[in-house]
Order: C-alpha cells, then sequence, then structure tokens
C-alpha cells in the first residue's frame, strides 16, 4: 500500500461522510471572519432563523477597511470616513455581537490582517482544516493545517453546519533544494515558483511545499510561500510540521498548554507526508538559480529576475499569451526589452498578509536605515500586519528608522494591497508592494504593480528604481 | 438557490485569459452588505471610463464604446465566452453576483478558477469547461456572426449552436442535481445532523486542542 500525503492525512481525519458521487462533507475546525464576506452570510443565517452550529470555532476582526493613519485609528469606527466602510465594520461588530462570535474589534491591539493575527494568537494549530471567506487563508498551511479561502454561500455553511462540502483535490509536490544566495528570500522562492508552473498551474491541486530551502525557512517564510499559493491557483498550500513549527506555536494566547500541549505536540509531529506517498505532479526548482524577482504585469505569472529584462510578446508563440503580454505591458505602460532595473518608482508598499509581519520589518528596516527615500518616489509606506507586530516593531526601534528615511509608519490592516480603504496607488503609478496580486486596478485605479519581497522594496524605495539587492 | 435547467441566449466573447475577480467587479464594490446590485458595476473598469462608485448613478458615466460588453450586439446577452483560467484571484462571492445580477447565466471557458468556479454553482450560474479549441472556435464563429446565440441544456448536458450541431459538456452529477433542482447546501448538509455531531465528538476526544480555546462570547442583540 502506497503512503499517505500530509493533504491526505488532514483530509481522512476531518471526513464526516463521503458521498458516492465524490462529494465530500469535511469538519471545520476554525473559521476566520472579516467584514468584507460576510455580512451576507450573517444575513442568511438571521433570514433563515439558523445560529452558528459552534460558536467557539469562529474567530473574527476587521482588516479591509479598516483606515492606517493613527489620527483616524485613534477615533475608532468614526474615524472610518467612508460611510460604506463604515457600515460594513460595523456590521461586523453587530454580527459577532449578536451571534456570540469572539471578535477582536478595531481598537484592540490585536487587531490586524486575520492571516497575521491568527497564527500570531495561536487560532491556527496544525493539523486543523480552516476556512476564512479570502483566498489568502492559504497562508495558515505554513503551520501543517488544511487552510482555504471560501466564498460568501461557504461562511454561511460553515456557520451553519461546521462542514464544508467539497471534492477533494489532487495532490502536488513542490520541492525547492539546494541553498538560497544571500537576499534571495521566501518572497522571491514562491514568485520563482509562479513564474514557472503559472497562475493556474495549482489549480485542482493542493501544494505541498517541501525541500531543503522550505525546511530552511522560518515559519513568518513558509506563511509567505503558503500565502501564495493561491496565486498558481491552487487553493490551499502546505508545509510539513517539524520543530520549527512547535516552537513557533509554543506559547501563543490560544495554543494548548501543559498535559495537552504534550500530546498536541506527539499528534503533530505525526503531520507530514510519508515517505512513499504518491503525487499526482510533482515540480522541482534549484534553490541556487532563484534571483530576486520582480513581476513586470498584471499577472504574477509575469516575473522576471532582478537581472533580466520585460519579454518581447513577439517572442511569444501562443497567440493567446501573446496578447496577454500585450494588454498587460499596455496597461502598464512598459516597454519590451526594458531592464527590470529601469523600472521607476512613484510608490512603495511594505505591507499585506503576505509580507507584513516582523521579520519582514526587519529585513526591510535594515535596508533604509540611514538612508532617505529617493525624490520620485512620492509615497512609501509601511503597514505593519497587526497591532502586535507593531508594537514589536517600536520596541526594536523599526518604526524610527523608517520615520527617518522618508516612509510612512501607519495602523495594521490591509490598507493599499488591495486599497479599499483611503490608501490608493495613484493612476499611471508604479509601485514597488510587498503584496500579492498585481492585478489591473488592484491598487488603485489604473494604478500599476510590481510584486517583490520587503528587502526588494526597500531598495527600490532608496534608489528609486529596482535595484538588485545582491549587490548592495 | 436558483435552479438552472436550461437557457437560450446571446453570447458574449470576452476576449483574455486570466479574467481575475478584480476585473469582474472592483474592490470598491464589495462594500457592500447586501447581495444584489451589483450587475451594474460588472467589469467596471473596463466597461466604463471613470472611475466608479458604489453610491455612483452609473446611468450618467461615460461608457467606454470599445469594451465589448457596450456594443449593440452584444445588448442582452446570457451567455459568457472567455478563455483559460477564468475567475482567478480572491474568493469574493460578489464575482458571481455581479455576473448574475446582470443577467449571466452559462459561463464557457477553457479552465476556470476553482474557487470562483465553486462559487458559480452556488448562484445559479453554470460555469462549462470545454477544450481550448473548441473555445477557440466558438469565439470565431461568434465574432463572425451577429446575434450568435447558444442553448445551454442541463439535463441532457448539450449544447446546440444556431446551426443545429451540439456539443456536450461535462458536470459533476451532485452539482448538476442541486442547479436542477435549486436545492440549498445548508438544508442537504442538515440532514447529516447526527453524522457531524457523531463526528464533532469522537474528533473532540482525540483531539481536545482543537476546542474550546477560543473565548466565548454570549449572544445579544444591540438594540438599535
Ligand atoms: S492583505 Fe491583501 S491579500 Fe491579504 S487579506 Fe488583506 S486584502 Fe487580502
Amino acid at each position: 500500500m502506497t503512503g499517505h500525503t500530509l493533504y491526505d492525512k488532514i483530509w481522512d481525519a476531518h471526513l464526516v461522510k463521503q458521498r458516492e458521487d465524490g462529494t465530500a462533507l469535511i469538519y471545520i475546525d476554525r473559521h476566520l471572519i472579516h467584514e468584507v464576506t460576510s455580512p451576507q452570510a450573517f444575513e442568511g443565517l438571521r433570514l433563515a432563523g439558523r445560529k452558528p452550529w459552534r460558536a467557539d470555532a469562529n474567530y473574527a476582526t476587521p482588516d479591509h477597511n479598516v483606515p492606517t493613519t493613527t489620527e483616524e485609528r485613534s477615533q475608532g469606527l468614526e474615524g472610518i470616513k467612508d460611510p460604506v466602510s463604515k457600515i460594513q465594520v460595523a456590521a461586523l461588530d453587530d454580527n459577532c455581537r449578536e451571534f456570540g462570535i469572539f471578535e477582536l474589534t478595531m481598537d484592540d491591539q490585536r487587531q490586524g490582517i486575520l492571516h497575521v493575527v491568527g497564527p500570531e494568537q495561536g487560532a491556527t494549530l496544525p493539523g486543523m482544516t480552516i476556512v476564512c471567506g479570502d483566498s489568502h487563508t492559504s497562508t495558515h498551511g505554513a503551520l501543517g493545517a488544511l487552510a482555504q479561502g471560501i466564498g460568501t454561500s461557504e461562511v454561511e455553511h460553515v456557520l451553519a453546519t461546521q462542514c464544508l462540502m467539497q471534492q477533494k483535490a489532487m495532490n502536488m509536490l513542490v520541492r525547492v533544494d539546494g541553498s538560497l544566495q544571500a537576499g534571495v528570500t521566501a518572497k522571491d522562492v514562491v514568485l520563482a515558483i509562479i513564474g514557472k508552473i503559472g497562475t493556474a498551474g495549482g489549480t485542482g491541486y493542493t501544494i505541498e511545499f517541501a525541500g531543503d530551502v522550505i525546511r530552511s525557512l522560518s515559519i513568518e517564510g513558509r506563511m509567505t510561500v503558503c500565502n501564495m499559493a493561491i496565486e498558481a491557483g491552487a487553493r490551499a498550500g502546505l508545509i510539513a510540521v517539524d520543530e520549527t513549527t512547535l516552537e513557533y506555536i509554543k506559547g501563543r494566547p490560544l495554543a494548548p498548554t501543559g498535559a495537552l500541549w504534550q500530546q498536541a505536540a506527539v499528534a503533530w509531529r505525526q503531520l507530514r507526508s510519508d515517505e512513499d506517498a504518491h503525487f499526482d505532479l510533482v515540480v522541482e526548482l534549484s534553490a541556487g538559480a532563484i534571483e530576486p524577482q520582480v513581476t513586470w504585469g498584471t499577472s504574477p505569472e509575469m516575473v522576471a529576475p532582478i537581472s533580466g529584462q520585460i519579454p518581447d510578446p513577439a517572442g511569444e508563440a501562443d497567440v493567446g499569451k501573446r496578447s496577454n503580454i500585450e494588454q498587460a505591458l499596455e496597461y502598464m505602460g512598459l516597454e519590451a526589452g526594458t531592464r527590470i532595473e529601469d523600472i521607476k518608482l512613484d510608490c512603495v508598499f511594505i505591507g499585506s498578509c503576505t509580507n507584513s509581519r516582523i521579520e519582514d520589518l526587519r529585513e526591510a528596516a535594515k535596508i533604509v536605515e540611514g538612508k532617505r527615500v529617493a525624490d520620485n518616489v512620492e509615497l512609501a509606506l509601511v503597514v505593519p500586519g497587526s497591532g502586535l507586530v507593531k508594537k514589536q516593531a517600536e520596541e526594536e526601534g523599526l518604526d524610527q528608522i523608517f520615520i527617518a528615511a522618508g516612509l510612512q509608519w501607519r495602523e495594521p490592516g490591509c490598507s493599499m494591497c488591495l486599497a479599499m480603504n483611503a490608501d490608493q496607488l495613484g493612476e499611471g503609478k508604479h509601485c514597488a508592494s510587498t503584496s500579492n496580486r498585481n492585478f489591473e486596478g488592484r491598487q488603485g485605479f489604473g494604478g500599476r504593480t510590481h510584486l517583490v519581497s520587503p528587502a526588494m522594496a526597500a531598495a527600490a524605495a532608496i534608489a528609486g528604481h529596482f535595484v538588485d539587492i545582491r549587490k548592495l | 438557490m436558483r435552479k438552472y435547467i436550461t437557457n437560450e441566449g446571446l453570447v458574449l466573447p470576452l476576449d483574455r485569459n486570466n479574467v481575475d475577480t478584480d476585473f469582474i467587479i472592483p474592490k470598491q464594490f464589495l462594500k457592500s452588505i447586501k447581495r444584489s446590485g451589483f450587475g451594474v458595476n460588472l467589469f467596471d473598469e473596463h466597461r466604463y471610463l471613470d472611475r466608479g462608485e458604489p453610491d455612483a448613478d452609473n446611468s450618467r458615466r461615460p461608457v467606454n464604446p470599445d469594451f465589448v460588453l457596450n456594443q449593440a450586439r452584444y445588448r442582452g446577452v446570457s451567455v459568457l465566452l472567455g478563455r483559460g483560467n477564468f475567475g482567478c484571484g480572491s474568493s469574493r462571492e460578489h464575482a458571481p453576483w455581479a455576473l448574475e445580477d446582470y443577467g449571466f447565466r452559462v459561463i464557457l471557458a477553457s479552465s476556470f478558477a476553482d474557487i470562483f468556479f465553486n462559487n458559480c454553482f452556488k448562484n445559479g450560474l453554470l460555469p462549462i469547461v470545454l477544450e481550448r479549441e473548441t473555445i477557440a472556435g466558438l469565439f470565431r464563429e461568434v465574432l463572425a456572426t451577429s446575434g450568435y446565440a447558444l442553448t445551454v441544456d442541463l439535463v441532457s448536458q448539450l449544447i446546440t449552436k444556431p446551426d443545429g450541431t451540439t456539443l456536450s459538456f461535462e458536470v459533476d452529477p451532485f452539482r448538476k442535481h442541486c442547479l436542477l433542482e435549486g436545492l440549498d447546501d445548508i438544508d442537504l448538509t442538515l440532514e447529516e445532523t447526527e453524522a457531524i455531531r457523531e463526528f464533532e465528538q469522537r474528533w473532540r476526544q482525540s483531539s481536545p486542542w482543537y476546542f474550546g480555546s477560543v473565548p466565548t462570547v454570549k449572544a445579544h442583540k444591540t438594540p438599535l
């Protein structure tokens, strides 16, 4: 008999019912809730006269709409200037109260981006099934949990039944072996993976990330990788549990303690794929060849190494792909053949659930320390992922380093990752961003996003264009 | 849930790969706490020449005449013809809500992003995967023929072209059943209440660390 993958193991452990047609009911341990994708689900519950199946499985916080200036934040809900955004955040507060769901409200110091807060609080544990009405739920897979983004109908379904109805995905293994060059980070690794398999490469799969490089990454780095599994088309990304995982979790507020911790740790150590597990697809990358990455187009797969240049659509044989490149270059206002290092920037955004944790901020601070943001960079934002990340950074003096260098230090939230709040990228402006999507209009109407690592974003802020941080 | 049995309608060719959810409905419209009314802002950034806002009067906004949806021959479309990786990006169900609200019932593409694909079925929209060559052929025919309409029948799993020829398509039998009957997923799952309770009890015993750590909150309605 062949062995099981990590995904198989978590799936099997949560299987409530398997129907003959392949559809299954799987039990959900943790449901994370934010203000954007939940109001219609709560409304559905209310209309049907239903209650949450298990209130203590849910954990909520607003993140997408919250303002990030200290002045606005100090005013609580009143500080949200956009009335529509305010209603949405207030609706989350009301819904959580009405249905008895725990929420970190906007004024709680622990508030932040759900995908930063969950692991930070120990609401995310290995072996769990986790869902959230947000595609970047895949982030939590870094801790060996099966974490998936769902739509609002499913949010309502999970609230009402504690289950998800779905078909099992296939298994993909992405191995990154060897060792990374100095200056190459988890973000570059995952961008290189997406560049290789494409944004639809993982569709229908759950991806397990493995290999020397993944093992050597910190949990924060692993989160960056799993966060972008969805950009490779996979609903979930997973990494096996090891001692690094257990060390990260131990002592977190919602993690088990004492004897329960001991028992849990024994169980969690089993959370890895068997040696002889079968994967439907295996993709291998060699770490040494990965350079710092920069996206030049409007899809995360439109990515190039920093030493490279913008591709010429004429060189693309596939008609569909050629027209994609042409459309992207037109939107981005870029010419084929331009060196990546010559792309000039107007804005820098360091934040989002991909890269707003303490290690990310440390990396960025190291690079800007004692320097000044370039004159052509009109706006440079640093938005910590949670109130606790912010506090930690301030204790380490990182905020002062950013401020002295001319970057703005903000309150936690999604901010310019998707610009649902007031933090918007101007039309036609180029932004070096540590977020995860470079779609048209993502960071603001007509805005042009280049995805990079925190170190690359920081270096770009200082130079005013992209630079190869390996040369700094 | 809205039923889907069969639909005959004009076809809109949206010739792009990787149509993402920001393309389908930009984020400023996700601030609504309602489920309806998103149709006027479908494809907003391409359909209009200015920047849309949730409370704007859309009838007064400048329309982009080059965008396919605005061309007279595609008025009243209900079948969307896309390319590959349709619906990638966010999990926002506002994307299928906007498509459905506009009047679409069927989406044909060579591949879909998982979450979007799944969300469609929850909203009475039928997403159909066809071979790339078949899709390419349909694009040619639609572009060449004004008034090009398809009949998409879920019962027989057949698409009938204007010349009477048919294409067959695959659909998951369970999802087909739910769409044909307009079944509500939650009702269906709650039929398994006993199995869920039984599982939960076992799971609580074997893995108690997953239970009870989040502080409990007393449910209460806030006075208005
Ligand atoms: S930071 Fe960006 S990607 Fe992450 S949850 Fe917020 S909006 Fe989504």
